[in-house]
């Protein structure tokens, strides 16, 4: 069995984002990248189902920066292969990317495609039901653990109130990961290193961008209305205030 | 402007977010359909009365959920409909379904959507985008699909008991069969039940680890409350799945929800946004959460924490 997994590069949103002077995207000179974290489980899973199955797992991403470093890191996680695509002025939608992934993915001849369930800086709509729309396969979001049994890959998908349902689905199939079956794991910085001049092999696509039917979006930071209330001061301060709200409340 | 509204529904209750939909249709002026897909969809037409018509799909292959033949159903319905705008919640099967129907019928779709607005022939939107640190706003052409954000509109607004006039639609054959349902599966309780508890302490991402956890179990036993979690503190394990409170856990709605490292992302605020009293600690100005708190403090929670559970214990 081949298993294609999809990793992306997000915007690290622990960091304060600031905007363009045209407003149409975030400044991306000093913003730190992050492999998008719901890719981050899929590749995760990707190699637990390799450890439990057997299976062959290779990593597609777009072509950028910090891209071959990320795809290093993949190896070091466990996938068998990476592959680079290359993509002129590459647009971030997933939407638009979809014919490109999808070609990789047949190239590569792969049975099931994990992808991370969404990217936050996405507004056109996710990676794995447009990729599966456009491959004519099954698809199933928001899964966590995924399981191969009699040829069928069969998903955990969560819906609100904490329901879910575990659905089976005839492959070929992409599946739109939340969470793996277990914590992404830890890779010494020593093996990474080792990996260091490693080749990332690129792989040319014959397929253009798709088009989303929507101009870029223009960016604000948010109206915070009145917002919170804010406790300023020393920790000793703030604890404090706490103490007292709590205390006004009946709550201390 | 025509909409047409997905409703969704789970063992014969439609959900919030549906009357939701409905709402944030109503408020666009023109008419509204609501689609409702199952065995027997008919039975529910009596609660969509904020609705112009109700649009059905009766097919024993919609039963229970399927994304493929649920999908194919908002598809065979858009066809048949022809509406100006689709509606679906950003949910687990406005997920599946939405964007193979923006591919198959050749529609724009636009996601996490807070406000529309017609203008002529497109719809001006707002969506929140980067974790709800940004919003974003698009000019959409129509006809187009959007996914709202649960909590963009008022559940009451769109609530009305009353018949409308019902159409049927019918599932093309052949649309279920290649996903099938092995089992559906009760919320993981796990012995605690934060739908009912009146005090929760919530650890976000930034608590770093269970090693760390020791300071919100100590507060959260001083103060009577439950310890919960974001969905990156249950990903990585260091607290159980029944503690989950956002888009893939619980919604909540205690006395007091103080959240700790918490960014306050769109899929969390989903699952407390009606606490009672949000006190919000986080080391980022920026976090999104500081718009929705009562109280908010800039600050390392491992600073403030301990000092606050001091007081407490001497209280």
């Amino acid at each position: 069995m081949k298993i294609a997994v999809t990793l992306r590069l997000t915007p690290d949103l622990t960091e304060e984002l600031e905007l363009t002077e045209d407003g149409r995207d975030i400044d991306r000179e000093w913003i730190g990248l992050v492999l998008n974290e719901f890719d981050d489980q899929a590749l995760e899973q990707a190699v637990l189902l390799k450890e439990a199955a057997g299976a062959e797992v290779t990593a597609l991403a777009i072509d950028g920066e910090g891209v071959e470093r990320l795809l290093r890191t993949a190896l070091a996680r466990g996938a068998d292969a990476v592959r680079r695509i290359p993509a002129d002025d590459a647009p971030s939608s997933a939407r638009a990317l979809t014919p490109l992934y999808a070609a990789a993915v047949r190239e590569i001849g792969a049975d099931l495609v994990l992808a991370g369930v969404l990217a936050t800086d996405d507004l056109h709509g996710e990676l794995a039901p447009f990729l599966a729309a456009e491959l004519g396969w099954r698809q199933a979001s928001a899964v966590s653990d995924v399981r191969i049994e009699d040829g069928d890959v069969v998903v955990r998908q969560e819906y609100s109130g904490g329901r879910a349902a575990q659905l089976a689905l005839t492959l070929p199939a992409v599946v739109g990961l939340q969470t793996a079956s277990q914590p992404p794991r830890y890779v010494a910085g020593s093996k990474l290193r080792d990996l260091l001049k490693v080749e990332v092999p690129e792989m040319a696509v014959d397929a253009a961008p798709a088009a989303t039917g929507i101009e870029p979006a223009t960016l604000a930071l948010p109206d915070r209305g009145a917002g919170a209330e804010m406790i300023e001061g020393s920790a000793d301060q703030i604890a404090e205030r706490l103490h007292a709200i709590l205390v006004e409340r009946d709550m201390a | 402007m025509r909409v047409l509204v997905h409703i969704e529904h789970e063992t014969g209750v439609i959900e919030d977010t549906a009357f939701e939909l409905i709402a944030i249709a109503r408020s666009l002026g023109g008419e509204v359909e609501a689609l409702v897909m199952g065995a027997e969809p008919e039975a529910l037409a009596g609660q969509l009365g904020a609705a112009d018509r109700v649009v059905a799909i009766a097919d024993p292959a919609l039963e229970t959920y399927l994304p493929d033949a649920h999908g194919v159903a908002l598809q065979a319905a858009i066809r048949e409909r022809n509406p100006d705008l689709v509606l679906l919640s950003y949910s687990t099967a406005g997920l599946d379904m939405a964007a193979p129907a923006a591919h198959a019928c050749g529609l724009p779709l636009i996601c996490h959507a807070v406000e529309l607005r017609q203008d002529g022939s497109a719809l001006d939107v707002r969506s929140q985008t980067y974790g709800g640190k940004l919003v974003a706003s698009s000019r959409v052409p129509i006809p187009a699909i959007a996914m709202a954000t649960p909590g963009a509109a008022r559940a009451e607004d769109g609530r009305l008991d009353g018949i409308r006039p019902v159409e049927t639609v019918a599932l093309p054959p052949g649309s279920a069969g290649a996903i099938r349902l092995v089992e559906s599966l009760a919320p993981e309780t796990g012995g605690v039940d934060l739908t009912q508890a009146e005090r929760i302490v919530c650890a976000g991402r930034a608590i770093g680890g269970t090693d760390k956890l020791a300071v919100v179990e100590e507060l959260a036993g001083l103060l009577k409350a439950e310890v919960a979690g974001s969905r990156p503190v249950i990903d990585a394990g260091w607290l159980p799945k029944s503690r989950q409170v956002g888009k893939s856990g619980v919604t909540v709605k205690p006395r007091l929800y103080l959240m700790a490292g918490v960014s306050g992302a769109p899929e969390h605020l989903e699952g407390m946004r009606d606490s009672e009293l949000i006190v919000a600690l986080n080391t980022d100005e920026s976090a999104p959460i500081f718009a929705k708190a009562h109280y908010g403090a800039v600050c390392d929670m491992f600073d403030v924490l301990p000092k606050l559970a001091a007081r407490l214990k001497d209280s």
